[in-house]
């Protein structure tokens, strides 16, 4: 048994109160007591409430995140990194993450956004490669509250303001409102970049007597246990009480530091790299350890700080950002200096890697913090919680909704309406405060299914696409987060490419509500089933739990973060028609489904019924279908049928350009009810359109491949009529009258909001 | 011809501009870091867009200050031509190189979408390879494009043919629509009095392929390639 060790003078008495303050259950302190065979210290609490919180430890949901199939042969790197890699051919490797900044975000909109940026960025860049794209995905209460508004407008400007300060394109994301997000907006951002196969460098701390350095930017109060502030629910209060707890970025350091990183990556004077994230220098420097299977031994008095009188708590708690943590050859800490010097950025020598598997602090060379690094990071209790479904949402999905199906006839003002809906309307007020074209090599920028991006020296481009479906997920989670991987699978196939592996954000409530570990239990289940599937493993990922205020939780929100290869890249697809007369060709069957469908919010204001259902078979056929129609350039445009369904579809394809829409002359055989006809959310189906000389070789196409296909009409003249008749119903309308709606609403909402 | 592309710490246009220029046959780019004394006998200077010093105190500010700008300032001074594309333009203003000012655009937002502009001069030498009033579309991406100058000054550079570019609709009209920013005159790029120092915010590196959605920007990389030789159009 080791001797107490001693705490500073001034530090607190670990008390019960203060361990319950730490977010530690009394189970939790007996390990801790079990680990370090005597009582902790205040550092040391710090130290363990940290990386025993949700967001570091991951302690309930690392049982359930086991079942998601992880493997194939184009995995490089999978779960346990800064991010995943993966081989995309030609010498060429991508790093690629999703990361939640939900906590920070609503509280302090703007910072909370632009941090979350930064984060994704310094992940992608940690393992050697450089940041070539960014996609957000937002989820909002409605437009129509003040609140939701402020946050809204914060974080767009924000997640612009971080990325095109440091020159990285987005591509796409995706945003949705809806009440259920009222007081948790979600900020969920994912990074794509590119490194050469050889290049990959992991977080480790490995070769003992090698140098711990704080490299970038200094350390100062800000954030300290944001960690932690993330894995609680946020209460009436936690907009004062928390907001010191929100970092603050600087995205000038951070282009700086990406800069500085990446060469000495390439200098091979070091041999490991990890941002100073969650959790700061404690999970950096103790994660780096435990996977080098090493120990470290570092002093927080030689860490470049802000400002004089910080204790050791709070430098190795602090979450200022734009920091990393690099283990540099022994001898080569001068050669570190010079390349941080030219980037105009500091690096200090902090510690040394050592071999007896310590985490070891120092204060001016006294030891303050003791611990053993695996049990520190491994070592966090894993829950397996209760899991039960809320009956009063089974009841809502069991409702019968037949009534609703009611209306026929003409259904031009509720698709008027439908269109004029923040999750149908153009998003073009968010991406256009982002810079989508630095770096010159987007071909397929934001407001498609999909972003794709090419790889220069290569035919080859990367695609990549977020999409998950909350009220779907609410509604039956396990289903509704197949159809999230399938919408995801689907976007990438519409603009050609490949869909190859995911990353992941799992959004959800308390775990400790059993109604909440039920979906993220169904979720993550659907997830699997589906992943293994399409053969798109996961690769990584972000959990983000307590997403609760006041009792009101967030809808279930497993966000799928996808990426596909293209082969070749000049034959990336639009989701726009493309020239009058060509035909319109719909791939897959319409089926009278109607739940949780944005008509029924928007319409009926209605959460309810069993949403679409995937048929995982049919799905991949279509999807392939795509893929062979094409590559043979058979295809003009194609484009998923999602939120607000057919018509919905139809529309997005025929006014993307706002100045010159086209009409479309269209007549659907189905004689299903004519609400879920044209605004049910069925999946497995894609709008095309091609030449209509191509017409019968993409039937055939369809047919071969088991996919049901029907020529649905043609495109029609710019500023033409849109029109769509079917058995019971019909909508017909100006289409520049749907293109106002379209391109206008949400700039409406948000006019004189102050942003 | 040799090219300096100058970059700032926060430039991040500069590689851009880097390949862009490698398309052209004539045009060898070479990085000049902003610490250098000396541009290095080159031929022409490009300035790239980015955040140049983190854009602190004003777009452009700090650049000005950075050692090379002195060796810009010299270079243009004896005739040596120089473009500064958005942050870039925004340098060659606060460094005196270019009349006027770049203020945060009018809807208070950063701007990122493809723009309509017009050649409003054939006759400088990097806009030969036009046609005057031919309407060209190209990419923005800034918060503070919007340019702004005295009237005499604006008076100036509309009486000296000075206005290079000007955003215009698709059909080549202003009016209702056609300004993104803001800009006076709806100004989107000028020359200097000696005709040797450009300013634009639209991107032409960024619009140089069809893959990218324009190659629009080509004709203004070909007549610095074709600069040297004196073979400009």
């Amino acid at each position: 048994m080791t001797l107490a060790l001693a705490g500073r003078p001034d530090d607190p008495e670990v008390t019960p109160e203060l361990v319950h303050q730490h977010g530690l259950s009394p189970d939790e302190y007996v390990r801790v007591l079990a680990v370090l065979g005597r009582a902790p210290n205040f550092t040391e609490l710090g130290i363990f409430s940290a990386m025993w919180s949700e967001h570091c430890g991951y302690k309930n949901s690392k049982r359930l995140l086991k079942l998601l199939p992880t493997q194939a042969p184009w995995v490089i790197q999978g779960p346990g990194e800064n991010a995943g890699v993966i081989d995309i051919g030609d010498g060429w490797a991508l790093a690629f993450k999703i990361e939640s900044h939900n906590h920070p975000s609503a509280v302090e909109p703007y910072q909370g956004a632009a941090t979350g940026v930064g984060g994704i960025l310094r992940d992608i860049f940690t393992m050697g490669a450089r940041p070539v794209a960014v996609l957000d995905s937002l989820r909002f209460g409605d437009l129509d509250s003040p609140r939701v508004r402020y946050l809204f407008g914060g974080v767009v400007k924000g997640i612009g303001d971080y990325g095109n300060c440091v020159g990285i394109p987005n591509i796409g994301g995706e945003v949705f409102f809806d009440r259920a997000y009222d007081a948790n907006p979600l900020v969920n951002a994912m990074c794509l970049g590119l490194m050469r196969t050889d290049e990959i460098i992991r977080g480790e701390a490995s070769g003992i007597g090698n140098v711990l350095m704080a490299v970038g930017a200094r350390t100062g109060r800000d954030g300290i246990h944001g960690a932690t502030f993330a894995s609680e629910e946020l209460s009436e209060d936690s907009d004062g009480a928390s907001r010191p707890r929100v970092q603050v970025g600087d995205p000038f350091t951070e282009k700086l530091l990406l800069e500085a990183s990446l060469e000495l990556i390439r200098s091979g004077h070091i041999v490991g790299i990890q941002d100073m994230g969650a959790a700061g220098l404690t999970s950096s420097a103790s994660e780096m350890a435990g996977r080098g299977g090493s120990g470290v031994d570092l002093d927080v008095s030689k860490v470049p700080v802000r400002e004089k009188g910080m204790t050791p708590y709070e430098i190795l708690l602090s979450e200022s950002q734009e920091r990393m943590l690099v283990v540099a050859k022994l001898g080569s800490e001068a050669e570190v200096i010079r390349i941080l010097e030219k980037w105009e950025l500091e690096a200090a020598a902090v510690g040394t890697v050592t071999a007896d598997g310590h985490f070891r602090v120092r204060e001016n060379g006294r030891v303050v913090a003791d611990i053993p690094a695996l049990p520190l990071t491994e070592g966090c209790p894993i829950y397996e919680r209760e899991g039960v479904e809320a009956p009063e949402i089974r009841d809502l999905r069991e409702r019968d909704l037949s009534s609703l199906l009611a209306p026929e006839g003409d259904l031009s003002a509720r698709f008027l309406d439908l269109v004029g809906s923040p999750n149908i309307a153009s998003k073009r007020w968010i991406y256009e405060q982002y810079d989508s074209t630095v770096r010159t090599s987007t071909v397929v920028g934001p407001g498609g299914d999909a972003g794709v991006i090419r790889v220069r020296g290569t035919m080859r481009g990367i695609a990549a696409t977020t999409d998950c479906n909350g009220r779907y997920c609410f509604l039956d989670p396990r289903e509704g987060v197949k159809a999230a991987v399938a919408e995801a699978a689907r976007n990438l196939v519409c603009v050609g490419a490949l869909p190859v592996a995911v990353t992941n954000n799992l959004n959800f409530g308390s775990p400790l509500r059993p109604s909440v570990y039920f979906q993220l239990r169904e979720a993550v289940l659907g997830m699997a089933e589906a992943c293994a599937f399409f053969e798109t493993p996961v690769t990584g990922g972000n959990v983000s739990l307590y997403n609760e205020t006041g009792g009101k939780v967030i809808f279930p929100t497993p966000v799928i973060g996808m990426v596909g290869i293209l082969e070749d890249v000049s034959k990336a697809l639009g989701h726009g028609f493309q020239a009058e007369g060509d035909s319109i060709v719909l791939l897959g069957v319409n089926r009278e489904e109607i739940g949780g469908s944005e008509y029924l919010y928007r319409v009926e204001a209605t959460v309810a019924g069993v949403p679409p259902r995937v048929d995982l078979y049919h799905e991949r056929q279509l999807q392939r279908a795509v893929l062979s129609l094409s590559a043979k350039g058979l295809l003009r445009s194609a484009h998923d049928c999602s939120e607000g369904g057919l018509v919905c579809a139809l529309a997005e394809s025929a006014v993307g350009d706002h100045e010159r829409p086209w009409g479309i002359d269209v007549a659907l055989a189905d004689a299903l009810a004519p609400v879920a006809l044209f605004f049910g959310e069925t999946q497995g189906r894609i709008v095309v359109s091609c030449s209509p000389a191509s017409v019968d070789k993409l039937l055939e196409e369809a047919a071969a491949h088991d996919v049901p296909a029907a020529v649905l009409g043609t495109v029609g003249p710019r500023l033409g009529t849109f029109s769509l008749r079917a058995p019971r119903g019909f909508v017909r309308v100006g289409s520049e009258d749907i293109a106002r709606r379209y391109h206008e609403a949400i700039p409406a909402l948000m006019e004189g909001s102050g942003r | 011809m040799k090219v300096a592309v100058v970059t700032f710490p926060g430039s991040n246009c500069d590689y851009d501009c880097y390949k862009a220029m490698q398309l052209f046959p004539g045009i060898e780019p070479a990085f000049v870091w902003h610490r250098e004394q000396d541009l290095g006998g080159v031929d022409a200077v490009v300035l790239p867009g980015g955040f140049a010093h983190g854009d602190y105190l004003r777009a452009g500010a700090i650049a000005r200050f950075s050692p090379i700008m002195k060796s810009v300032s010299e270079f243009a001074r004896h005739g040596g031509p120089v473009v500064g594309i958005c942050n870039g333009f925004q340098i060659l203003c606060e460094s005196g190189l270019l009349p006027g000012a770049l203020l945060r655009n009018d809807t208070l937002r950063f701007r990122s979408l493809d723009v309509h502009i017009r050649v409003e001069s054939t006759r400088t030498m990097f806009t030969p390879r036009y046609r005057e009033g031919q309407v060209i579309r190209m990419p923005i991406a800034h918060g503070e494009g919007s340019y702004y100058a005295a009237p005499e000054t604006l008076a100036e550079l509309e009486g000296e043919g000075r206005i290079v570019f000007r955003y215009v609709r698709r059909d080549g009209e202003l009016g209702m629509g056609s300004n993104p920013n803001g800009s006076q005159h709806n100004i989107a790029g000028i020359i200097s009095a000696d005709g040797n120092v450009l300013g634009m915010m639209p991107h032409p590196e960024r619009a140089v392929e069809e893959i990218l959605g324009s190659s629009d920007g080509r004709g203004l990389f070909e007549a610095l390639a074709a600069h040297r030789t004196g073979v400009a159009a």
